[in-house]
């Protein structure tokens, strides 16, 4: 009986992402191992915190942050900064103020500023508006065990470049692998070397690539550890209560079955 | 309440007696909690308590979201983010909401196919049939109006996409259109008019709701041999039937929380895997997206609407017939639509005396055939309109209106039926008979 009541959401829960497949011509995304995949994966708050050292060093040259406030740079499921450090990061932006109708140094109930240089896109909610993945055939079934490949499509984008460039309409395009239709007009970021991480860590375009995006997904969704425990509570609660009913149920109606038959 | 005999409420203590000769409330719940039903219902009924727990589940979250969004083109995406990152839970309670959704669909589609398969259309159900049909239309109407909200590409332009159908009745069409958006393109006036339409209608599904459940208290439960409830005596209908309240209410609650369990999976550990990533882009109507796709569950009427283009015979008959009123566009609005009409005229097209498809062996054959057309359908919505899934579609479609407009009426002509249990005890004691009277197995 089980199996034909599961039978049902399955079927449905793997046709479903038929409508969340993304355009043709996709490009080749690499699956990069993340600390925050699966039901357990946690941020590592040390990769997320040199993460922001790129966005802030590279990315946000061009790049806004707009819907993210900065005060959650402290949150504890995120990266964990320290509140005067916090504060000292905030007091970097000139952020207008309509009140003073002047500019004033950032404060941790700002923003991250907007910013649409050179037309490049908001980076808030980027790992969430790409889909890395939509296998096979276009089905999008694989996001079920790779993830929504959002972070994936970012790191394989930065380090998808070949070298190869072509003017068109004026415009420089550069090739890159990772992207719908082969030229992006976004020139190669990130090169080995380019930031300095003060953790020693590794500083490969590979391990750069990496780390902005994994940053860029706690951007996209800071509150990912606290849903995942919120969902793994509510499975367990629900789990048991399953199971406390389903023995309640038996026992009510066994006065009215025997052994079954069919 | 139900014409099934049984104990009806007699109120006992002194305030109970005065409730009651004022308002007869407390009998009213209990002729509907201690309802007669039937011992042999399956693991297919339970879908209905799914559908109820949905229907509460968004109306509770959406109250809550609608206290912290913000319905103006240029706010409305950044209130989701609020929601997001600022309230207190905001981000379970909107992948509660938009993962009830899909949940509160998938339901429906089972609960919709369980009633096509045991025949729970049937006379005397039709007006719970009807209903329901009314019901499932809301929730489409609800559903897409929902989409709209968060004001993403998606939601944008599935609204261009979705008001444009309307335009395509001709004469009147370009009007309605405007009307309906409040404007000539989606912009701020339909973003506030769909807010206010999702917050009312599932309150009008909630009073069909219980119009749906009014009328199959008053006819009782289908089951799944289809045989009627013995109503000579009380003796007689006990045998048959057991009350809802303990049986079936915790029967249901247990795969109720079954069905939580992996629903609470989804929305825990995968909440924007039915989504599309498309939405969490701001609306931008200069931008339109490479493929704009509808929600999972409007995919195989999707497919229908789209299956009927101007290369198809019988459309370019009806064009010609109709003087080009009735151009491909317009077809296929009315093959969308159609669809569901030919779905909700069933009881009238089902010609057959036998109820449940358990006891018809041909019928079975041409259900199971719709189930798998209707995945194919729902794949076909989702892939791109070139060839093969345009031919793909076309054969799809057909089947559907082939079901119901030939092959049902056809059937019940054709068709020997295998022989029906005489009463519910019969089956029920074939499947779980007592050890002190075990039938011929």
């Amino acid at each position: 009986m089980f199996k034909k009541l599961a039978l049902g959401s399955i079927l449905a829960l793997s046709l479903a992402p038929l409508s969340a497949q993304a355009a043709g011509g996709t490009g080749h995304v690499e699956d990069f191992a993340f600390s925050f995949e699966g039901p357990f994966g946690t941020y590592d708050r040390n990769q997320l915190q040199r993460g922001l050292q790129v966005f802030t060093e590279v990315c946000s040259a061009c790049h806004g942050l707009k819907f993210v406030p900065i005060r959650t740079l402290a949150d504890e499921s995120g990266l964990g900064l320290p509140e005067d450090q916090v504060r000292a990061y905030a007091a970097n932006f000139d952020v207008y103020d309509p009140e003073l109708d002047d500019t004033r140094p950032g404060k941790p109930t700002d923003h991250f500023p907007a910013n649409t240089g050179a037309g490049a896109p908001d980076l808030s909610l980027m790992a969430k508006a790409r889909a890395g993945f939509h296998g096979p055939y276009g089905s999008g079934i694989n996001q079920l065990v790779k993830g929504m490949g959002g972070p994936e499509y970012i790191a394989s984008i930065l380090t998808g470049y070949t070298g190869e460039t072509k003017e068109e309409a004026g415009v420089t395009l550069y090739e890159n692998t990772a992207f719908p239709g082969g030229w992006i007009g976004m020139a190669p970021p990130v090169s080995d070397g380019l930031v300095e991480y003060a953790d020693g860590h590794s500083n490969d375009a590979h391990h750069i690539a990496q780390d902005v995006a994994a940053f860029l997904m706690w951007s996209a969704e800071p509150k990912m550890m606290e849903r995942k425990q919120a969902g793994l509570l509510g499975v367990l609660f629900l789990g048991i209560f399953t199971v406390l009913l389903y023995l309640t149920n038996k026992k009510l109606w066994a006065p009215h079955k025997g052994k079954k038959h069919a | 309440m139900a014409g099934i005999p049984h104990d009806h409420y007699e109120p006992k203590s002194g305030i109970e007696k005065w409730v009651d000769s004022r308002l007869p409330v407390i009998g009213l719940l209990y002729d509907t909690l201690m309802i007669p039903t039937p011992r042999n219902l399956n693991w297919w009924w339970i879908w209905g308590i799914v559908l109820a727990f949905c229907l509460a589940l968004q109306i509770v979250t959406g109250i809550v979201l609608a206290m912290h969004y913000t319905p103006h083109v240029s706010l409305a995406f950044a209130s989701v983010e609020h929601i997001m990152r600022d309230v207190n839970g905001g981000y379970m309670l909107r992948y509660l909401h938009a993962n009830g959704a899909s949940l509160f669909f998938l339901a429906v589609y089972i609960h919709i196919f369980r009633g096509l398969f045991y025949g729970s259309y049937k006379a005397p159900r039709e007006i719970t049939w009807i209903v329901g049909i009314v019901i499932y239309l809301l929730m489409m109407a609800t559903a897409f109006m929902g989409y709209v909200l968060p004001w993403g590409q998606m939601s944008f332009w599935g609204a261009t996409v979705i008001t444009g159908i309307l335009g395509a009745v001709p004469f009147v069409g370009p009007d309605i259109q405007t009307w309906i958006l409040g404007g000539p393109a989606v912009d701020n006036a339909t973003l506030n008019r769909f807010f206010s339409l999702h917050y009312l209608l599932p309150f009008v599904i909630a009073g069909l709701v219980i119009v749906h459940i009014w009328a199959f208290h008053t006819t009782g439960n289908n089951n799944p041999t289809g045989v009627e409830v013995r109503r000579g005596s009380k003796a007689e209908a006990n045998k048959d039937t057991l009350p809802f309240w303990p049986y079936f209410v915790i029967k249901d609650l247990f795969a109720l929380a079954l069905v939580l369990v992996i629903f609470f999976a989804v929305v825990g550990f995968m909440p924007n895997y039915l989504g599309h990533p498309d939405n969490y882009i701001e609306a931008n109507p200069l931008a339109t997206p490479a493929h704009i796709v509808p929600e999972w569950y409007f995919l195989p009427f999707y497919a229908i609407l789209r299956a009927f283009t101007g290369e198809v015979w019988v459309v370019q008959a009806a064009s010609f017939l109709t003087g080009g009123i009735i151009d491909a566009k317009f077809f296929g609005v009315l093959a969308m639509f159609g669809a569901i009409l030919a779905m909700a005229l069933v009881p009238w097209l089902d010609t057959s005396s036998v109820r449940s498809g358990r006891y018809r062996p041909m019928f079975r054959w041409w259900f199971y055939l719709l189930v798998i057309d209707f995945f194919a359908l729902m794949w076909l919505g989702s892939m791109p309109a070139e060839e093969p899934y345009a031919s793909f579609s076309l054969i799809a479609s057909a089947y559907w209106f082939a079901y119901f407009l030939v092959i049902l009426p056809i059937l019940g002509v054709i068709e020997k039926p295998e022989p029906t249990p005489a009463t519910i005890e019969e089956d029920f004691a074939a499947h779980y008979g007592k050890s002190d009277a075990t039938p011929a197995e």
